[in-house]
C-alpha cells in the first residue's frame, strides 16, 4: 500500500495532487474536536438565518446580533463576578453562577436586537438588508464604545465553560469513536448546537410550527387565508432565532475564550449566512456547510503550522501565508457561485408582508 | 408662486428628514453618553454635563479643524457615490472596504514601480488612475459573479473584503515592501514624487477636488446618459428593463465596476494624500461609513456630498471629543446606526400618512435592493 502511495506521489503533476490529498487526509481536521468547535458560531448564525428566512425575513444582522451577545455575555458575567464572587465551578462543564447569568443575559440581548430587526423589517417594512446593515453598524459602534470605556479597568470575565472530557471507553468505540469524541468533546454551547440542529430539522419538516413557517415563507397570502397570523409568526421566528445567534456570540466570549475584543466576530455571521445558502435553508445542511468552512479554516491553519514536505512543500513555499488565511473566504465565494443556481430561497424571502386592508 | 412653493416642499423633504433623523439621533446619543458617564474618568454617574461637553468638543473639533473634516469627507464622498450608484441599480455593495484597499495597493504599486523616476505630474495621475482601476477590478468580481451565477452581492462583497484585506497584508509585506526597513512597511510616497499636493492649511490635500468633481460627473452619468437611464430602470424594475431590451447582467457588472472604481479612487487619494505609506495591518472603516453616507444622501449625488461632509465632520470632531471630553470616538459609529433607524422610520411615517402610492419604503430612500436579486441571500 505504501509502495503504491509512493509511486503515485512520484508522478509528475498528478503526484502533487495525490501528495496534497495525502496531506489533507493525514492532517485531516474534518470532524475533529477543534473543527466542530470552530463550526459552532457559524452553525448558530446559519440556524438563525434558516429560522428567519424560512418565514420570509432576510437577516443580515446576524453579525451584529452575535457581536452584541458576545459583549453582553462577557460584561454581565464580569459584573456578576464582581457582585457574587466567582463561585465554585460545578463538575458539569465547569458551570458557575456568573457564567449562567452571563449566558442568560447574552441570549436576552440577542433576542432584543432581533426584536429591533423584526420591528423594522416586519412592522415598518423597511428594506430588510438595510435593517440588517443598521444592526451591524450599531453593534460595532455600541460595543466598541462601551468596550473602550470599560477596557482601562480591565474587568475579569466570568471565565469560560469547560469542554466535556470524553471518557476513553466512548472515544475508543470502533468506527464511530472519533465522531463521538469530536461531537461530545464540546462545551455546553457546542453540545446545544448539535441538539438544536437535530431538533430544528425535525421541527421544521415535521411539526405544525414548521409547516406554518414554511408556508409563511413561501406564500404568506395563502397562509393568511387559512388562518395563520403571518406577522405574529414572523415576529416569533425572528425573535427566537435571535437566541440562536446569541448562543453563537456567547460561545466566543464564554466557551471559546473568556475575553471580548472589538469586532471579534470577524465575519462569522456572514459566513453563517453563506452556510445557510449552501445548506439550502435546512438545519442539517447548514451544519454540514459550517463544518466544511471550519475544515477549510483548519486546513489553512495546519498548512501554516506544519507545511507538507517533499515536492508539494517546495511548491507551496511560493504560496504566501496570507493566501491560506484568505482560503476559507475564497472557498465560501466559490461554493456560493457554483451552487447558487441550484439552491433556491423561500419564495417570499425578503418581501415585507402587508395585510390586505379594507373590505 | 405655486411652482416655487412646490419646489420648496420638494426640497424640504430630502433635507428636513435627514436633519430630523440626525437631531433625534443626537438626543439618543446624549442619553447614551449620560447613562454611561460614570465610566468616563472624572465624571460621576448620570452626568448631564458630559454629553454637552462631548458634543461641543465634537462641533468645535469639526469646525476648527475644517480642513480635517474635508480630508475625512473625501473618501466618504467617493465611496458613498459608488454605493449610491449601486443602490440606484438595485445593488447593495458592501465591498467598499476591499475596493478601497485595492485602490490604495494599486496607487502604492505605481509609486513603488516608478520609484520616483518620474515627476509628480506623471506619477500622481497615473497612481490615482491605477488605484481606481484596481478598485474597479475588485468591484468587477462580485458584479460578474452575480451576473453569471446569481451569487448575491451582499455575501460575496463581504467575503471579498476579507480576501482583499489579506491581499493588502501580502502586498505590504511582499511586493511593495521597502527593502532594508526594520519592519514590513512600504515606501513613503512623499519620497517618490507621489504625495498629493496640500492645497490649504496643514492637511487638506487635492483629493477633495476629485471628490467634489465626482458630484457633477455622477449626476450627469445618472440623469443625462443612456447608461444612467438604464441603471435607474434596472433598479426600479429589472423585468421591465430586460423586456425593454436592456442587458441587465451587463449593467450589473458595469455598475459594480464603476462603484469599485470610485472606491479605488478613495483608496488611492487617501494613500497619496493622507497616510503616504502602508504599515502592517493597514485597514479602513470607510466601507461601512459610506453606506450610511449613501443612505443619508438618498443615493443622490448632491445628497451624498452633504452626507459625506457631515460624516466627515463627525469623524474629524470625534478625535477632539475623545481627547477633550473623554468620550470614545466610537460614539460616531453608534450615532450612525441611530441616525439610520430614525431615517427609515421617519420615511415610513410619511408613507403611512399618504398610504396611496408606492408599496414599500425602499423607493423613497432611493434604494432598490432586492428587485434584481434572482439569487438569494
Amino acid at each position: 500500500m505504501s509502495g503504491l502511495a509512493a509511486s503515485l506521489d512520484a508522478l509528475p503533476v498528478l503526484g502533487l495532487v495525490f501528495q496534497f490529498l495525502g496531506y489533507v487526509l493525514a492532517n485531516s481536521s474534518f470532524m475533529s474536536q477543534t473543527t466542530v468547535a470552530v463550526a459552532v458560531p457559524i452553525a448558530f448564525a446559519a440556524l438563525c438565518g434558516v429560522m428567519c428566512e424560512r418565514s420570509g425575513v432576510v437577516n443580515i444582522g446576524l453579525e451584529g446580533i452575535m457581536l452584541t451577545s458576545a459583549f453582553v455575555g462577557w460584561i454581565v458575567g464580569a459584573a456578576a463576578v464582581g457582585l457574587l464572587g466567582e463561585g465554585a465551578p460545578s463538575s458539569i462543564y465547569g458551570t458557575t453562577l456568573p457564567l449562567m447569568i452571563g449566558l442568560v443575559a447574552a441570549i436576552l440581548a440577542g433576542m432584543a436586537v432581533s426584536f429591533l430587526h423584526a420591528w423594522l423589517a416586519i412592522s415598518l417594512r423597511v428594506d430588510q438588508i438595510i435593517s440588517g446593515t443598521i444592526i451591524n453598524i450599531g453593534a460595532v459602534g455600541i460595543t466598541g464604545y462601551l468596550y473602550t470605556l470599560i477596557a482601562p479597568q480591565s474587568p475579569v470575565g466570568a471565565g469560560e465553560f469547560a469542554s466535556f472530557a470524553v471518557p476513553k471507553e466512548v472515544a475508543g468505540v470502533p468506527l464511530i469513536g472519533w465522531l463521538l469524541n469530536a461531537v461530545l468533546g464540546q462545551g455546553p454551547i457546542g453540545m446545544a448546537m448539535i441538539l438544536i440542529v437535530i431538533v430544528l430539522q425535525i421541527m421544521l419538516f415535521r411539526s405544525r410550527w414548521g409547516l406554518r413557517t414554511r408556508a409563511v415563507g413561501e406564500h404568506p397570502r395563502a397562509a393568511e387565508t387559512v388562518g395563520i397570523n403571518v406577522i405574529r409568526l414572523r415576529y416569533w421566528n425572528v425573535v427566537m432565532s435571535g437566541a440562536l445567534a446569541a448562543l453563537g456570540g456567547a460561545w466566543l466570549t464564554m466557551e471559546h475564550g473568556s475575553t471580548f475584543g472589538p469586532s471579534m466576530t470577524a465575519g462569522r455571521g456572514f459566513i453563517g449566512l453563506a452556510a445557510m445558502i449552501v445548506g439550502r435553508w435546512t438545519p442539517l445542511g447548514a451544519l454540514g456547510a459550517a463544518l466544511l468552512f471550519a475544515s477549510a479554516t483548519g486546513l489553512s491553519t495546519s498548512l501554516q503550522i506544519s507545511p507538507p514536505s517533499g515536492d508539494l512543500g517546495n511548491l507551496m513555499r511560493y504560496v504566501p501565508g496570507e493566501f491560506w488565511e484568505a482560503l476559507p473566504y475564497i472557498i465560501t465565494i466559490v461554493i456560493l457561485a457554483g451552487l447558487i443556481g441550484r439552491s433556491i430561497a423561500p419564495a417570499a424571502d425578503g418581501q415585507p408582508y402587508e395585510r390586505e386592508s379594507g373590505s | 408662486m405655486r411652482s416655487i412653493a412646490r419646489a420648496i416642499s420638494a426640497l424640504a423633504q430630502p433635507i428636513a428628514e435627514p436633519l430630523v433623523a440626525i437631531l433625534l439621533a443626537l438626543v439618543v446619543g446624549a442619553v447614551g453618553i449620560t447613562l454611561f458617564s460614570g465610566l468616563v474618568p472624572g465624571h460621576s454617574n448620570f452626568d448631564i454635563g458630559l454629553p454637552v461637553a462631548a458634543y461641543s468638543a465634537l462641533v468645535q473639533g469639526a469646525i476648527a479643524g475644517w480642513t480635517s473634516t474635508l480630508v475625512y469627507a473625501t473618501p466618504l464622498i467617493l465611496v458613498g457615490m459608488g454605493i449610491a450608484l449601486g443602490f440606484k441599480a438595485g445593488l447593495f455593495n458592501i465591498g467598499g472596504r476591499g475596493q478601497f484597499l485595492m485602490g490604495a495597493v494599486g496607487a502604492m504599486a505605481v509609486a513603488t514601480a516608478l520609484g520616483g523616476s518620474q515627476p509628480a505630474f506623471v506619477t500622481i495621475p497615473l497612481a490615482v488612475l491605477v488605484g481606481g482601476m484596481f478598485g474597479a477590478a475588485a468591484g468587477f468580481i462580485p458584479g460578474w459573479l452575480k451576473a453569471t451565477s446569481g451569487a448575491h452581492e451582499v455575501v460575496t462583497t463581504i467575503m471579498l473584503n476579507y480576501v482583499f484585506v489579506f491581499v493588502t497584508y501580502w502586498a505590504i509585506s511582499g511586493p511593495l515592501v521597502l527593502p532594508k526597513a526594520h519592519q514590513p512597511i512600504t515606501a513613503d510616497v512623499g519620497k517618490l514624487n507621489g504625495a498629493l499636493p496640500i492645497i490649504w492649511g496643514p492637511d487638506l490635500n487635492a483629493g477633495i477636488l476629485l471628490a467634489l468633481l465626482s458630484v457633477p460627473i455622477v449626476w450627469f452619468l445618472l440623469y443625462r446618459t443612456t447608461l444612467g437611464f438604464e441603471i435607474r430602470a434596472a433598479g426600479a424594475n429589472p423585468d421591465a428593463a430586460r423586456y425593454g431590451g436592456m442587458r441587465t447582467n451587463r449593467l450589473i457588472v458595469l455598475t459594480m465596476s464603476i462603484a469599485g472604481f470610485m472606491s479605488g479612487l478613495a483608496g488611492s487619494t487617501t494613500l497619496l494624500g493622507v497616510v503616504h505609506q502602508m504599515a502592517p495591518g493597514y485597514d479602513t472603516t470607510v466601507g461601512f461609513d459610506a453606506i450610511t453616507v449613501a443612505l443619508l444622501g438618498r443615493s443622490n449625488p448632491v445628497g451624498v456630498l452633504f452626507a459625506g461632509l457631515l460624516l466627515g465632520a463627525m469623524r474629524a470632531g470625534s478625535q477632539t471629543m475623545q481627547i477633550q471630553a473623554g468620550v470614545p470616538a466610537e460614539l460616531v459609529d453608534a450615532l450612525q446606526a441611530v441616525i439610520l433607524v430614525f431615517l427609515v422610520i421617519n420615511i415610513l411615517r410619511r408613507w403611512l400618512r399618504r398610504r396611496s402610492a408606492s408599496p414599500g419604503t425602499s423607493l423613497s430612500l432611493g434604494v432598490e435592493t432586492g428587485h434584481t436579486s434572482e439569487g438569494a441571500i
